[in-house]
């Protein structure tokens, strides 16, 4: 029972190595750590009429590739629309343009914010607002239009 | 040997030569008294016995000189410093000029027999290893056990667990040593061996040695003097000729160890009689 | 007869409100051991010697449990949950439902309730013994306080050993996942680490999930030393300290663990 310092040392040690060493497998390869904290960017403004389901988190994507994170969403008061914040990495400009979308990957997949970036000279700045955007589509709305367009070629026949 | 910095709220005593001494101590749980009106005077370098029946008080009264335990009322005075006054500060200090031989031993177990007497002198003191481990050696000595310094407390016998104890409790070369049943339990040749090693340490280091004990053969062997403790009170005191010649019930019933006396044989019940014709 | 039952609803009564008043003083006791502790805790710090002994005895003699069971939840995770998504086509989202389940939830529950088991019921009976055994108050009257010298070291152990052990239980189980879903069932390991790591977050699901070890860890540990210095000083007194450690840790986990989700994991955006 009487454990002599040094191997109680290697031990302990080797314990405390192992549990920091889970840990930091855990934020690496399991978690976003290396996306998160530290990636520089700046964040640009953007302005909806519905967001339809995006979600803080959601991905920011530019032909498919992950170019940023939705950092924030909220309600303007006046105009009753939908401000959403993105941060966006560091290294990729868009032109001033640039339309912004609210799109779904596949039926029940996640929402996302889809940058389609336009053919001007200048490029967005920190804390530029996106100009031209695009809401997302709600299920409901589509289903009531296409039920009222087929009620009304059915009616006009 | 007042400490200055401990809080002086009690006059010197009347006997500065007494290591320790009580003063119509009073001591109970809830309603239940287990001391009431002990008064005791102990000299500095004696060996005195408190002697009584199972669970009259002798465990609390030690607890009470240790400061585990706070009287309710009288006074608890050891070298002349009023224990249940101390802060816990001043308390530590005092508890190291004690050493205390608690019953069957209670060392360390997870401590070598070296480990456990080398605690105190690593806790309280400075001394460089060689220097600790000449006094460890030196204590062992004293009670014929420096060979057994490496083994571990399971691997010791109740009479050499009980010695290295003793060796413990007089690390740090204490003024007053209390014994709490020194003598439970162990086989002849260590009830001898327990015995005198306490008289003779006694003697040769200066220490006041309390024993609390109901061994009464040992006891009037070694001791200078003998306390009676029935039912939280003292009832009889007196040097081993005394005790031997007295013709109090008590003293006779526990030195004859006769079966009933002042100390019933039978447990309180109601007439034999009437509780063998109750079923009828 | 109206008195028997008057009589009979106070008697009652008394006795809910001696229980009562008993528990609280009892939580006022424990509180204030709880923070006698803390107070002497620096000393277990000056010596390390002692707390990296007690992080060996709870921690490091604890890794084979965690390790082993950590293994198997993660399997059988891996087993259940691929049973239900690929009736859904989301078979590739095993490795998130694993990771998830685990680092949020699984992780630290489940090492916490292992580590009570095992390194809480020791820690008890140490203690619980020593005290039987007058070793508490032998070290009191040679001037050494046991809350500095024998319960600091053991709950500041159990406090550093949780969250590593949580950590190690949660790798080893979606190691055991990846064994199950990717080696055995054969679901493409690109999407099984892809969806994972998106679908993880540090901050929150991580970070959310060692807070929780370590709270747990502190419960735990408080609990264990606890009912050891509390313990009747008797064999009897031992067992049933022991006894209601595992009880007591047990239910404090499960308490502590929905309070913490409630709080950590409320409405997820």
């Amino acid at each position: 029972m009487n454990l002599n310092r040094s191997a109680l040392d290697l031990w302990v040690g080797t314990f405390v190595a192992i549990g920091i060493g889970a840990i930091l497998f855990l934020a690496l390869k399991v978690g976003n750590l290396i996306n998160f904290a530290s990636a520089p960017g700046y964040r640009l403004e953007a302005r909806f009429d519905n967001i339809g389901g995006l979600k803080l988190r959601a991905s920011v994507k530019a032909a498919g590739v992950v170019v940023g994170r939705v950092e924030r969403i909220r309600l303007d008061p006046t105009t009753y629309q939908a401000v959403v914040t993105v941060k966006i990495d560091e290294g990729y400009q868009f032109t001033t343009d640039t339309i912004a979308s609210i799109l779904t990957s596949g039926l029940l997949g996640d929402v996302y914010i889809g940058l389609d970036p336009g053919g001007d000279t200048q490029m967005l700045a920190d804390g530029a607002k996106v100009t031209k955007t695009q809401s997302g589509v709600i299920l409901e709305k589509l289903i009531g239009q296409f039920l009222f367009d087929k009620a009304a070629t059915g009616g006009g026949k | 040997m007042s400490d200055p910095s401990t809080p002086a709220s009690v006059p010197a005593p009347a006997q500065p030569e007494c290591a320790v001494e009580l003063a119509d101590v009073t001591f109970g749980y809830d309603r239940r008294p287990v001391l009431t009106g002990i008064s005791m005077a102990i000299p500095r370098g004696g060996v005195v016995a408190i002697m009584g029946g199972s669970g009259c008080g002798k465990t609390t009264i030690l607890r009470l000189i240790g400061g585990q335990l706070k009287p309710q009322s009288g006074r608890v005075l050891v070298a002349g410093d009023s224990v249940p006054d101390l802060d816990r500060e001043a308390l530590y200090v005092m508890r190291r000029k004690l050493g205390m031989l608690f019953q069957f031993g209670a060392l360390f177990t997870d401590m070598s027999v070296y480990e456990n007497i080398a605690f105190a002198l690593r806790e309280h003191t400075d001394l460089p290893e060689e220097l600790i481990r000449d006094l460890v050696l030196m204590k062992l000595h004293a009670v014929g056990l420096r060979g057994a310094a490496r083994l571990m407390p399971s691997e010791l016998s109740g009479g050499m667990a009980r010695r290295v104890a003793l060796a413990r409790a007089i690390a740090l070369d204490p003024m007053l040593v209390m014994y709490d049943e020194p003598f439970a339990g162990l086989d002849p040749i260590s009830l001898g061996v327990v015995g005198q090693l306490i008289r003779r340490l006694s003697d040769a280091l200066g220490i006041t040695s309390l024993v609390v004990t109901h061994d009464v053969y040992e006891s009037l062997k070694i001791v200078d003097y003998l306390y009676f403790v029935s039912e939280g009170k003292i009832i009889a005191q007196g040097t081993p000729a005394d005790v031997r010649a007295s013709n109090d019930a008590f003293v006779r019933q526990f030195v004859d160890g006769a079966p009933d006396g002042p100390v019933p044989f039978h447990y309180p019940a109601t007439p034999y009689r009437s509780e063998l014709f109750a079923r009828a | 007869m109206l008195d028997t039952v008057a009589a009979g609803i106070a008697h009652v009564l008394r006795r809910m409100g001696g229980r009562t008043v008993a528990i609280v003083g009892w939580l006022g006791y424990a509180t204030r051991f709880g923070v006698a502790v803390v107070l002497e805790s620096p000393a277990a710090f000056a010596r390390l010697s002692l707390t990296l002994r007690e992080i060996y005895f709870s921690g490091v003699l604890s890794l084979i449990i965690i390790l082993v069971s950590g293994l198997f939840v993660g399997m059988v995770l891996a087993l259940q949950g691929y049973d239900v998504l690929q009736r859904y086509g989301a078979a590739e989202s095993l490795g998130v439902l694993v990771a998830l389940s685990l680092v949020r939830e699984l992780g630290p529950v489940v090492a916490g309730l292992l580590f009570a088991s095992r390194a809480g019921s020791a820690i008890t009976a140490e203690i619980g013994l020593m005290k039987a055994t007058e070793q508490l108050s032998a070290m009191e009257m040679m001037a050494v306080d046991p809350l500095a010298r024998v319960v600091a070291p053991r709950f500041w152990g159990g406090i550093i050993s949780m969250p590593l052990l949580t950590a190690l239980f949660s790798t080893l189980g979606i190691f055991g996942a990846y064994l199950v879903g990717v080696k055995l069932i054969g679901i493409d390991p690109g999407a099984f680490w892809g969806n994972m790591q998106a679908g993880v977050d540090f901050r929150y699901d991580i970070v959310n999930g060692i807070i929780k070890s370590i709270v747990f860890g502190i419960a735990v540990s408080l609990i264990a030393v606890f009912e050891g210095y509390d313990a009747k000083p008797t064999a009897e007194g031992v067992s049933t300290a022991t006894t209601r450690t595992v009880v007591e840790s047990s239910l404090a986990i499960l308490g502590l663990d929905f309070v913490l989700t409630v709080f950590m994991f409320r409405g997820v955006a």
